[in-house]
């Protein structure tokens, strides 16, 4: 199996303040690989930082096996990633339309619409609600709008930043089941981040626990599960 | 009901005419604060000096009708229907017969030198002109949001080229119109690299400077620009090389048509110069919306961080903004030089660069027929009360006062997706625009 995405050593800083201490992770092709770690860890970081927004101070990233570490995100974001960013972040003025375009930037326009149509088997409400603005979706169809415009770029690695965040259980079940499709029949790689520790390493092939902005594990998610520490540290309380 | 009348009103609440009686009393203190000394005196030259003259009952008039006038405001509140607002009910009529008052609104203007004498055309010129650098300013303001408070540099850009490139090198100026244009852009790209990383008031501050700075380079830089004596004898415009003047040479308006030289002639020509550079400018942002860079311009100002994910190049989408709205600032600013035949750094004042801003916030940033209506009821109203010189501005402010609290969104809020998908569905539109965003 190749690595599709491979870190080496990464570290990142705001300011002075330092959030990735030399973390190496690899996802390869096909897979979906969840990262968990507790509030502040650098999970969002780590994210971002793939995606060059900061961007890495040392270590190396690697896509398709060419180093994306030093590029302009704009330049990383058209070589096949997207990322539905922590928090959502759709455009709230702007319709669900006009916002499953804007995730289809810089792509052929014909090719969109064909995107789209796959989009909304996966989501039909939103085709549903295709000329409402954002802003007034709930906050469940706020997270398959962001997924949805992450994956009309044709995205060869998708990166999910806690899609599940104040989500009730049902719709929970339902972006899962959303991801694990995509996943199984197009074969698209996803890089998953979650704080539903229980869900994602139940639904990942892989998983990385992050701690204070380091790995400090690592392994195939049904492993993980059964770690006495990670259900000390990570699944306590929960189910 | 009746029966707690106290939990609807507050337990401690006076009498409702003691309470309006009260209320309308402070507003009348207040005006007396403000008007006593600018209404109740008065200062006349006279032959050795000044002699101040008191005009009190001028004073107590308008003290007399702030009173009334709050007395009457807080009687209409009181008795209004339980419902939807008053303004929310005519901001939807508004929305709703956007498409109606825009077909009106442009025949209106095309068939204006119809029906309008000389003077109605000329204020007809400068509404045209502010229109479109309304509409210049709204693809910066309105789809980017990068809040430029020195668009009047841009202006000031095209106006001097023009000026420059037809005295020193007897270009014409249709000629000079594209490089007026053009010129601007390279100035908006070379405002918009320092500011890339600022946003709100930073950007607003910059922009301010950088309009003051051209303007004190153009005063300074006498060798090039004239100075503070401005440039003269700037050529006017011709259609297809047809001048309009009245020396009756063959290649005059008047004498190829074989007809007599009349200054509307050249009044009309100009009007309908500017009608057709707003259209442009109208057409082009219209277009531009359409297009994935206008609709990355409208996502920038909604979410920059989530642009940057969905791999839009920031950089170039905010300078291109800076580019398209400079460009046409220049093309306006190369009509206004060749309309006045003159240009100094006085026509290119922070006020300029103000009271566009103020008619694009007015039109609800980013409406098209909102910028228009805000341009005839600013630059139109403050025309109508040339001869009230002195209450020009309190009325201008007055008025701004009091749409921004019926409307605080402008005149015509609620954004128009860019892509209309037929009528269905369109849900809750207004509640976005007014309440959320
Ligand atoms: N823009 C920023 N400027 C300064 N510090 C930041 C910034 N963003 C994040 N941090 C800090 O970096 C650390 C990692 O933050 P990050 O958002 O990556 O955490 P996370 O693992 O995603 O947490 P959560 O689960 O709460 O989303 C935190 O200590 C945070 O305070
Ligand atoms: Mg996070």
């Amino acid at each position: 199996m190749t690595a599709l995405l491979k870190l080496t050593g990464v570290t990142a800083y705001y300011g002075a303040i330092q959030a990735l201490k030399g973390v190496d992770l690899e996802v390869n092709k096909g897979e979906i690989v969840t990262l968990i770690g507790s509030n502040g860890a650098g999970k969002s970081t780590l994210m971002m930082t793939i995606c060059g927004n900061p961007r890495a101070r040392d270590g190396h990233i690697h896509y398709d096996s060419q180093e994306i570490t030093r590029l302009p995100t704009f330049e990383i974001m058209r070589r096949g990633l997207a990322q539905s960013p922590e928090g959502r972040r759709i455009f709230p003025r702007m319709t669900v339309h006009e916002n499953l375009l804007m995730g289809a930037f810089g792509r052929p326009p014909h090719e969109a619409v064909q995107t789209m149509e796959q989009v909304f088997t996966l989501f039909p409400r939103l085709k549903e609600r295709m000329a409402q603005r954002g802003g007034t979706l709930s906050g469940g169809e706020q997270q398959m709008l962001a997924i949805g415009r992450a994956l009309m770029s044709r995205p060869r690695l998708l990166l999910l930043d806690e899609p599940s965040l104040g989500l009730a259980p049902l719709v929970v079940k339902l972006i899962f089941g959303a991801i694990r499709e995509l996943n199984r029949t197009t074969g698209l790689t996803v890089l998953l981040v979650e704080q539903n520790a229980f869900q994602a390493l139940r639904l990942a092939h892989r998983g990385y626990v992050l701690v204070n902005g380091a790995i400090t594990m690592a392994g195939p998610g049904a492993e993980l599960l059964a770690r006495p520490e990670i259900r000390a540290a990570y699944l306590e309380g929960a189910h | 009901m009746s029966k707690y009348p106290a939990a609807l009103g507050g337990k401690s609440q006076p009498p409702a005419l003691v309470r309006v009686v009260r209320d309308a009393g402070l507003s009348a203190i207040v005006a007396f604060g403000l008007f006593a000394s600018m209404i109740g005196l008065r200062l006349f030259p006279t032959g050795n000096g000044m002699k101040l003259h008191y005009r009190w009952l001028m004073l107590a008039a308008v003290v007399v009708a702030v009173f009334a006038g709050r007395v009457i405001m807080l009687t209409w509140r009181a008795n209004r229907p339980a419902g939807t607002p008053q303004p929310r009910r005519i901001a939807e009529a508004i929305n709703h017969a956007g498409k109606y008052v825009g077909a009106v609104f442009l025949i209106a203007a095309a068939t204006l030198p119809l029906y309008g004498g000389r003077y109605f055309i000329d204020t007809g010129i400068l509404v045209m002109t502010y229109v479109m650098l309304g509409w210049g300013l709204t693809i910066v303001v309105g789809l980017a949001g990068l809040l430029d408070l020195g668009y009047v540099a841009f202006y000031a850009v095209g106006a001097y080229s023009y000026a420059l490139l037809s005295t020193t090198y007897h270009l014409g100026f249709w000629t000079t119109l594209p490089i007026a244009g053009l010129l601007a852009a390279v100035w908006g790209i070379l405002l918009g690299f320092p500011v890339l990383r600022l946003r709100g008031d930073y950007l607003a501050i910059v922009t301010l400077a950088f309009g003051e700075i051209i303007r004190v380079v153009l005063i300074n830089w006498t060798s090039f620009t004239g100075g503070p004596n401005g440039i003269t004898d700037i050529p006017r415009p011709t259609l297809f090389g047809l001048k309009f003047n009245g020396s009756g040479d063959p290649d005059t308006f008047a004498a190829f048509f074989g007809i007599d030289y009349s200054l509307t002639q050249r009044v009309v020509f100009l009007y309908y110069v500017i009608f057709g550079l707003a259209l442009l400018t109208n057409w082009v942002s219209l277009r531009l919306r359409r297009l994935p860079l206008g609709r990355a311009w409208e996502a920038l100002r909604e979410d920059e961080i989530a642009c940057r994910a969905l791999g839009i190049n920031v950089t170039v989408t905010k300078l291109t903004a800076f580019a398209i709205g400079a460009m046409f600032g220049g093309f306006a600013g190369a009509f206004f030089a060749t309309r006045q035949a003159f240009v100094s750094p006085e026509s290119f004042n922070f006020g300029e660069s103000a009271l566009v801003l103020a008619i694009v916030v007015l039109g609800g940033l980013g409406s098209q027929l909102g910028v228009a209506l805000a341009a005839v009821v600013m630059i139109g109203g403050s025309e109508l009360f040339r001869d009230f010189a002195e209450y020009r501005m309190l009325v201008f402010g007055v008025g701004l006062v009091v749409m921004m609290v019926l409307r605080p969104r402008g005149l015509v809020s609620g954004r128009t997706p860019s892509i209309a998908l037929g009528a269905r569905k369109e849900i809750a539109a207004e509640l976005v625009a007014q309440g959320r965003g």
